[in-house]
């Protein structure tokens, strides 16, 4: 297919743009394959704006006499508003965007025609590979293997091909416990605590039905990770009801009297549509124009989304609490162990390992934790807040995390070495992106696609050091303690430079974080001068002193 | 009292026992076993409300409210004993009279001529001055040289040139409690003004010519404009309700050249219940997100919070964009108006963003104008009606431009929280009894201290780190975003839970950067020392290798600099310099090093609050208790013999 075919009208002149907090602009629209292309040559106020086809989440169009008017809503959350002279021109753009955004073969995205204009010093494909991370780990412990049961996928599905499991389990074992598990997720390590020992695992519900099957080598699975005479918890994030209700339909949960050594925690966390809307209704009340203080709260409440986050952060800090203060393994499982389950492991590990609050380590637990693991990025990001679609695999089930995170660093500013832009990064390119790295469901359909040799990483371009500067944290000082969030709702707050980023006045905080950079940039170069100098002076007292010596 | 326990609100497990004094100006709880013995010392004056609950198997619990919002529960074992504690500090927290208040008492060591010193720290005619005023258009007027006209107002007071005391008078006689229209707030740049009074007594139809003239007199006071604003902070309701009472509002018609507007912020009886409900919700055990968002939205509190901000931002923008001089005014003009004036001079004046333009608006808007402290803050046993906590609420307006500005204001949260604390705590003379007419008669000045010297003696603790007075947020008016903007007040839990230390942010930016900006300065000195060493040392060694008969006499002259040189400063000597910089160092220390460093630093600058903040139990432990401290999980006490029937109740 050609792209041409979708584009009738190509270009507009005389368009005028409007954004919130900003002068309307008047300009030249164009149209691409990939971008909309916005450009006002003003000699006052020369601008580009670029937007890829692929972050437009809806698209209207009105009329007043032969003025069409379209407002763009994106999956960024922002807004934008354009004015088209002539009723054909506006239609016949309206059309294409509509078509062009909404393409519905992956190998048609932007990362598969993109080229990098920058050099590529390090492929981000290869940076964070499992082996790596097994290596890490067998400094500290040889509990554990590294399998290639799943090599060809033929496993678990959503699965990568290397999975790091107890040293005692053999690969015959673990086919079989798949069986047993939904998905073929059968329990593999999410985290090993070096402090204690103790291990975090993640699988899928299993598939006890209504007679309450049960699968030996499961259960010598997830007890091998045990030491002995202590016990090990598991994390359901379902409620009860819903996990007994699964029984039906072939599902299940771990039964006390096959797993006498778990205690098992049903910790309850919304998922898939529930989230979805919360996430519409949330976006909506912020966009609201009303003055009214008492209507935005109660639309704030009404969101539940808060309500979500303090569910998930405190099934995260019961999980690692679990850990590090019960010294107690964790198998953490929802029903398919690919949303709620990655959700608790990886904010858990947020608390628990200061390497996961660098960016090196930020980035490798994603890699490892959302798409190594299989979260169905592809469905789950393919709409944000203003779609009309209402899919029902559709939910901001990445976001909430990242949202979570930036909870947890509002609390610790100083103990994260990234700052706020780079979880807003993060969640915009998870819905729209020139890199691969967020496309396809799991790694087995990122192998199908060959993403690697297709497209760029998005880590390729981030790590390097022009980019990595922007989202660095002046204040951070490595912290090498767990840290423990409160999660009361006095200390949780909406993010707002997700939310109301588009539509609240942000010069002033960003003049605020200018100032932050400044202080702590300047303090630094006094350091480095000072210390300089004080060598040179070393130096010439040492001089002088040979001088004496001689004389 | 001894075997008391102090409860800790989120946990029954986390109890300490102690023992319990009572002392002419203070409840004190001690600690008992714990190496440190922890003291929580609460004045008489915070208490809020003391409430006795139905004995228990344990003990009598005695429930204590204070007024900066911190929370005690205490059980007593004995249940007489408690009756007593429970008798004497009711009696205690209602002292009836003046002499009874800790200012009294309370010595910091300052000889007479240091308290004088404070006492002229913030000076009013200088402020008048530095404003622009006396002028040709502004006069100082004698005419309330002894209290003759109005007994809540100051004795010096700015009036239009035009008005004679003739004028003057016969305006005060047709305002309620004569508070008649005098200037707050004068802007150099365009002549605009704010001026402020109490309601017209106009029932339905009654006019005043002297006031009518005294309009007129502040508008032509203002060339560049031709009408003042009048503005009214009452909703239209409350006004016209009042014009049945003989009082009312301005009628257009009668004014020349005035427009009129209603703001709609509610009475102090509204705000006192608000606050209540708001605090009900902070003090809820376990709040769900739900619980705490629809409680805050019910209490109104943050409603009413814009309503004050908008009305401020009303003026400011009619002073600065439009240069219209406005007439503020609500029923009495001494707490809508108070608050409306200090908003609009805030945002008007970047002087007033500043630590000591700070002090000196309160003083202004508040202070001199007869806000009357002792019957809104309970200073004194009196009506419990009159409480309503008017200033807060502008204390809070501040607190939400600086979430907004965070580069224009010179001092930072802890500035305005301690200020608040003092408000109610009685511990100086600034905000005593409800006028200055009280003040003086009482000598105030003689047998008390100002809290504005000793926040300015310590006003390292009270710096905001992004301030520079060359940035541009510290210059000229602030434009806050009017509409939509909704989101962006916010609760500010720093104030309404302080004593919950578990809630807070768990590192401070804002230590982090003044260690920062301290060691930097350290930095600079050292760096100017060094250059100008290295500078001395290499003229001499090139002196030395022209010079060599000199030589012994120069090498004598380099001894001594070594010598010197290693007692000021050498590389050991400033690393031991950078461990003295514990909020630097998390990675050193715990997590909570910053909080240790704000309790340090309340330590140096306030003994007094420290001690009630040390509401924590040791900090080591606080790394396991902040999960709890928020409240966040229902296991919080997971012991190890009991953790599954803990975590299963979650």
């Amino acid at each position: 297919m050609e792209f041409a075919e979708l584009i009738k009208t190509p270009r507009a002149d005389n368009v005028v743009l409007h954004r919130p907090f900003h002068l309307a602009v008047e300009g030249t629209l164009c149209l691409t394959g990939h971008h909309l292309i916005f450009s006002s040559r003003r000699q006052d106020n020369a601008e580009e704006l670029w937007l890829l086809h692929s972050n437009i989440d809806s698209i209207d169009k009105r009329f007043v006499g032969s003025l069409g008017t379209i407002v763009i809503k994106c999956k960024d959350l922002r807004i934008i508003q354009l004015d088209i002279p002539g009723m054909e021109e506006c239609l016949n753009i309206a059309s294409s965007i509509e078509a062009l955004s909404t393409l519905d073969s992956v190998t048609l995205m932007y990362p598969f025609f993109y080229r990098p204009m920058f050099e590529v010093l390090e492929d981000g494909w290869s940076s964070f590979l499992l082996e790596q991370e097994f290596e890490l780990l067998s400094s500290v412990t040889n509990e554990w293997r590294l399998s290639c049961v799943n090599k060809e996928f033929s496993v678990c599905p959503s699965y990568p091909p290397v999975v790091i499991v107890p040293k005692s389990i053999d690969d015959d074992a673990l086919r079989k416990v798949a069986l047993f598990r939904h998905g073929g997720r059968f329990p593999v390590l999410s985290y090993y605590h070096k402090k204690n020992g103790m291990a975090m695992l993640r699988s899928s519900q299993p598939l006890t039905g209504t007679n309450g099957r049960r699968c030996k080598e499961d259960e010598k699975l997830v007890n091998a990770t045990l030491r002995s005479g202590r016990r090990g918890f598991v994390i359901d994030t379902r409620p009860l009801t819903v996990a007994q209700q699964a029984r039906a339909k072939g599902g299940g949960f771990e039964q006390e009297v096959h797993y006498p050594q778990w205690r098992r925690i049903h910790k309850y966390i919304e998922r898939f549509n529930i989230l979805q809307e919360s996430f519409i209704k949330l976006v909506e009340a912020c966009n609201d124009q009303s003055h009214n203080m008492d209507r935005w709260l109660s639309k704030l409440e009404a969101s539940n989304w808060l309500t979500h986050i303090k569910e998930l952060l405190t099934a995260a800090c019961l999980a690692a609490q679990c850990i590090d203060r019960e010294g107690a393994s964790v198998l953490v499982h929802g029903s398919e162990g690919t949303d709620s389950t990655l959700q608790v492991t990886s904010l858990a590990q947020i608390i628990l390992d200061p390497r996961c609050r660098t960016i090196r380590g930020f980035e490798a637990l994603i890699v490892r934790e959302w798409l190594q693991a299989g979260h169905p990025f592809q469905q789950r990001c393919a709409q944000s807040a203003y779609s009309n679609s209402k899919q029902k695999w559709e939910a901001p089930v990445f976001l909430l995390f990242l949202e979570c995170v930036w909870q947890i660093h509002r609390q610790f500013p100083c103990s994260f070495e990234f700052n706020e832009q780079f979880l807003i990064m993060l969640f915009e390119h998870a819905y729209a992106s020139q890199f691969g790295t967020f496309l396809g469901n799991n790694e087995n359909e990122r192998a199908k696609l060959k993403l690697p040799q297709k497209t760029m990483s998005l880590w390729s371009w981030v790590n390097r050091p022009e980019e990595l500067s922007r989202f660095q944290n002046p204040l951070y000082e490595a912290n090498s303690l767990v840290i423990w969030p409160s999660v009361a709702p006095q200390s949780l707050q909406l993010w707002e430079g997700v939310f109301l980023r588009w539509n609240r006045p942000s010069r002033f905080l960003e003049e605020a974080e200018e100032e932050r950079i400044h202080i702590i940039k300047y303090n630094k170069e006094l350091q480095a001068r000072v210390n300089t100098l004080r060598r040179r002076l070393a130096q010439l007292q040492a001089q002088d002193g040979e001088v004496q010596e001689e004389q | 009292v001894e075997n008391v326990r102090l409860l800790d609100r989120f946990s029954s497990r986390r109890a300490v026992v102690g023992t319990l004094y009572l002392t002419a100006t203070h409840v004190i709880f001690v600690e008992n076993g714990s190496e440190t013995r922890k003291e929580t010392w609460v004045l008489h004056s915070q208490i809020s409300s003391i409430e006795k609950q139905a004995t228990t198997a344990t003990g009598c619990p005695l429930l204590i409210r204070c007024k900066n919002f911190q929370v005690i529960q205490l059980v007593i074992p004995q249940e007489r004993d408690c009756h007593d504690v429970y008798i004497s500090l009711i009696r205690l927290a209602r002292p009836v009279k003046y002499e009874e208040l800790y200012c009294f008492s309370f010595n910091p060591k300052l000889d007479k001529e240091e308290r004088e010193q404070g006492w002229k720290l913030v000076d009013l005619n200088e402020e008048y001055n530095r404003m622009g005023v006396p002028n040709s258009y502004w006069q100082i007027s004698d005419v309330n040289r002894d209290y003759g006209v109005c007994d809540s107002y100051p004795t010096e007071v700015y009036v239009p040139k035009s008005a004679t005391a003739h004028i003057i008078v016969g305006s005060s006689k047709f305002r309620s409690r004569r508070r008649f229209p005098a200037l707050s707030y004068y802007c150099k740049g365009n002549n605009a003004s704010i001026c402020r009074s109490s309601q017209p007594l106009s029932g339905f139809s009654a006019r005043c010519l002297e006031d009518e003239q005294m309009l007129q007199a502040i508008r032509k006071a203002n060339p560049g404009s031709d009408f003042i604003y009048v503005v009214d902070t009452r909703p239209k309701l409350n006004a016209m309700a009042n014009r049945a009472a003989g009082k009312g509002y301005e009628n257009e018609d009668n004014y020349s050249n005035i427009k009129f507007q209603f703001i709609g912020i509610e009475n102090i009886h509204v705000m006192r219940n608000s606050l209540q409900k708001m605090l009900e919700v902070c003090e809820l055990k376990s709040p769900s997100m739900s619980d705490f968002l629809w409680g805050l939205e019910n209490s109104g509190w943050l409603k009413h919070i814009k309503a004050i901000m908008d009305a401020g931002i009303f003026i400011a923008k009619a002073v600065a964009e439009e240069g219209v001089s406005v007439l503020v005014h609500c029923s009495d003009g001494w707490d809508r108006t108070a608050q409306v004036c200090s908003v609009a001079s805030l945002l008007l004046d970047p002087y007033y963003r500043t630590m000591k333009g700070f002090m000196v608006l309160i003083e202004k808007d508040w202070v001199s104008f007869g806000h009357k402290f002792n019957h809104r803050y309970g200073n004194l046993d009196g009506d419990p009606k009159e409480i309503s906590p008017v200033i807060d609420q502008f204390i809070e307006c501040v607190w939400q431009l600086m979430e907004q500005f965070p580069c224009a204001f010179e001092f930072n949260e802890r500035f305005l929280i301690h200020i608040q604390h003092h408000i109610y705590s009685c511990q100086f003379g600034n905000f005593l009894c409800n006028s200055q007419k009280e003040r003086r008669e009482l000598k105030i000045k003689e047998r008390t201290y100002s809290l504005w010297a000793h926040l300015w003696k310590n006003r390292a603790d009270y710096l905001n780190p992004l301030y520079r007075s060359d940035h541009s947020q510290s210059q000229g008016t602030l434009h806050p975003q009017i509409a939509p903007c909704n989101f962006l007040y916010k609760f500010w839990s720093g104030m309404y839970n302080r004593f919950e230390k578990g809630l807070h942010p768990r590192q401070s930016v804002t230590d982090y950067l003044m260690a920062v900006k301290e060691e930097t300065q350290q930095l600079e000195e050292e760096l100017e020392v060094l250059q100008e060493r290295l500078a001395n040392l290499q003229k001499s060694q090139s002196g030395n290798n022209k010079v060599k008969s000199k030589q012994e006499d120069r090498s004598k002259q380099f001894g001594l600099y070594t010598s010197n040189n290693s007692l000021a400063n050498t590389p050991q000597e400033y690393s031991s310099d950078l461990k003295s910089f514990p909020s630097r160092s998390p990675s050193q220390g715990d997590e909570d090093s910053a909080l240790i460093l704000t309790q340090d630093n309340l330590k140096s600058s306030d003994p007094d609050l420290s001690a009630n903040s040390d509401q924590e139990s040791g900090v080591e432990d606080l790394s396991c208790k902040s999960p709890s401290g928020g409240g966040c999980l229902p296991s919080e006490d997971s012991g190890k013999d009991s953790d599954e029937a803990v975590f299963l109740a979650g």
